[in-house]
């Protein structure tokens, strides 16, 4: 049996006086693509930062790869590419192995520093994503698209075995959304990596996701894509407030 | 001057000094600047001058500190005071650059008390304002040296945390890497280049060597490490022409090498300048 990488049992959060979240419980197995989806504002982010431990629930209990998340060490298992590719300073100098190069920190230890090897590893990570050949070149001469490619090779730098992605695609080019989704496809199933992927976008991603969690405040569906394909639109639209029209395959077909 | 390096131990004293804190200042200036923190290195300087006058008062009265480096209780003012600005960032959430003027602001304040309430330290304190030539002590030459070799020592083992903190803060913290111990480290150590520094360039320039030679480095350099190198040589070049001309007019140290390394940042700027817009009628000439 697969082993659960990630446990949530009953976790609720409030902001102040509001309840952002409310009794959400999800299991995550090895090897499996989750699709995390609702509107804005329906507590994705911040369910996001909970698993990765930068907010502390305040009911439940959260689990990582078996482990109590307040005891689990093994941090560099967990491969993160957070929303805002434009957080960091775009002025920045470093080249973009120097910033691939830094998702190994934590792995290598204290104390120590990067070996060849290590660059080797970097460029590997780089070749997966079809950077390699923008290794020189400096982070902030990219476009949004190629930093967003760039910071998932800092992500599977150190092997992870799971990939958190929250909105990767913000930001980016829609003619490049589509190729960047068959990247993570080919990531899960030929490398195996569980990934946890946040999105707004209904469709794409269900087409490629082996698993549909629907999120508005509380779960309200979570299983295999084919069931998630069978709900009706109208179910769909009452958790997500608004009218919610899905593109079926074969409409799409047809559009061809 | 370079006969003279040879005969007077104060010009050794200086020269080698300036060598070494061309290295330390701009090397730690880098992660200083790209965290967005220059001014930093502005507060902790005006905390150190709150210790150097207040030992400079005290030497007037108390034994004890008429025999005491006043760098050593400007060092320590200067790590208090990286402390509180640490502390006070966590307070203030979401103004952190507030904690800046209020460290500065403190050791402007003791700063001011302590220089009015003693009578007649005006020379020396000229010197600790804008640097010497003449002051720097075969003592100081000694502190600097050991601060240097910890600083170099720090930025080695902590290389890869302290870039992935600089640029990337939350990933950081994501992969589990402990910033705050780091941080706060980090903070101490810039206390004391601060403190190893104002010997040669004075409390008031101290940050400015930190940051231009920096300023200007980031402008031509496309990795990291490159940025690092660039600091360096800029730093040094600066020191170099700044203590030669101050030796041979007879002026503060500080004014004459901050002032090279601005010629310096803005040669840098003028040739990128010049070489951008060669590269867009290069480009809008391939269209054509």
């Amino acid at each position: 049996m697969e082993k659960t990488i990630i446990e949530c049992d009953n976790v609720s959060f409030h902001y102040e006086h509001s309840t952002v979240l409310e009794d959400i419980s999800l299991e995550v197995k090895e090897g499996e693509f989750w699709a995390l989806i609702g509107p804005n504002g329906s507590g994705k982010s911040t369910l996001i930062n909970i698993i990765l431990g930068l907010l502390k629930p305040d009911q439940g209990n959260i689990k990582l790869f078996g482990q109590n998340i307040d005891s689990f060490k093994q941090r560099e298992r967990i491969g993160y590419v957070s929303q805002k590719s434009n957080s960091f300073n775009s002025g920045f100098p470093a080249t973009v192995l120097e910033v691939v190069k830094s998702g190994l920190a934590r792995k290598i230890g204290l104390f120590k520093s990067f070996t060849k090897h290590d660059e080797q590893k970097a460029m590997d990570a780089l070749r997966v994503v079809k950077m390699d050949d923008f290794a020189n070149k400096n982070i902030g001469e990219l476009s949004g698209g190629q930093q967003q490619r760039v910071f998932i090779a800092r992500a599977l730098v150190g092997e992870p075995d799971l990939l958190i992605m929250d909105e990767p695609t913000v930001g980016i080019d829609q003619k490049n959304v589509a190729s960047f989704y068959s990247m993570l496809n080919a990531l899960n199933r030929e490398h195996g990596i569980a990934i946890l992927l946040v999105t707004h976008e209904v469709d794409l991603v269900t087409e490629l996701a082996t698993h549909v969690a629907c999120l508005n405040r509380s779960i309200h569906f979570h299983g295999n894509r084919s069931d998630y394909k069978k709900m009706n639109d109208a179910d769909i639209s009452a958790w997500y407030g608004h009218p919610v029209r899905r593109v079926h395959q074969d409409e799409k077909e047809g559009q061809r | 001057m370079i006969s003279a390096l040879f005969t007077y131990e104060f010009l050794q004293n200086a020269f080698l000094s300036g060598l070494i804190i061309g290295i330390i200042a701009p090397l730690l200036g880098l992660f200083i600047v790209v965290r967005r923190l220059a001014l930093i290195a502005d507060a902790l300087s005006h905390v150190a001058l709150a210790g150097i006058a207040g030992s400079l008062y005290l030497s007037q009265s108390v034994l004890f500190f008429s025999a005491l480096n006043p760098v050593y209780l400007g060092m320590a003012a200067a790590v208090g005071g990286s402390l509180l600005i640490e502390k006070l960032r966590g307070t203030y959430k979401h103004f952190e650059e507030l904690a800046i003027p209020i460290i500065l602001s403190t050791g402007i304040g003791f700063g001011a008390i302590f220089i009015s309430m003693a009578k007649g330290f005006g020379a020396d304190l000229v010197g600790y304002l804008f640097g010497s030539v003449s002051a720097v002590s075969r003592q100081d030459l000694w502190i600097i040296i050991i601060i240097a070799i910890v600083v170099i020592a720090f930025i080695r083992s902590f290389y890869k945390e302290l870039f992935a903190l600089s640029f990337d803060k939350e990933y950081a913290k994501v992969s589990g890497i402990n910033g705050k111990v780091i941080q706060a480290v980090f903070m101490i150590i810039t206390a004391l280049v601060i403190g190893a520094s104002m010997r040669i360039v004075g409390i008031l320039l101290v940050s400015s060597l930190m940051t231009i030679p920096v300023a200007a480095a980031i402008q031509l350099a496309k990795s990291f490490k490159g940025a690092m190198l660039y600091s360096i040589l800029i730093g040094e070049l600066s020191v170099i022409v700044g203590l030669f001309v101050a030796y041979h007019l007879d002026i503060a140290p500080g004014g004459t090498i901050v002032i090279t390394s601005i010629i310096i940042l803005l040669f840098v700027l003028g040739w990128n300048k010049v070489k951008g817009s060669y590269h867009s009628r290069k480009v809008k000439g391939d269209f054509a």
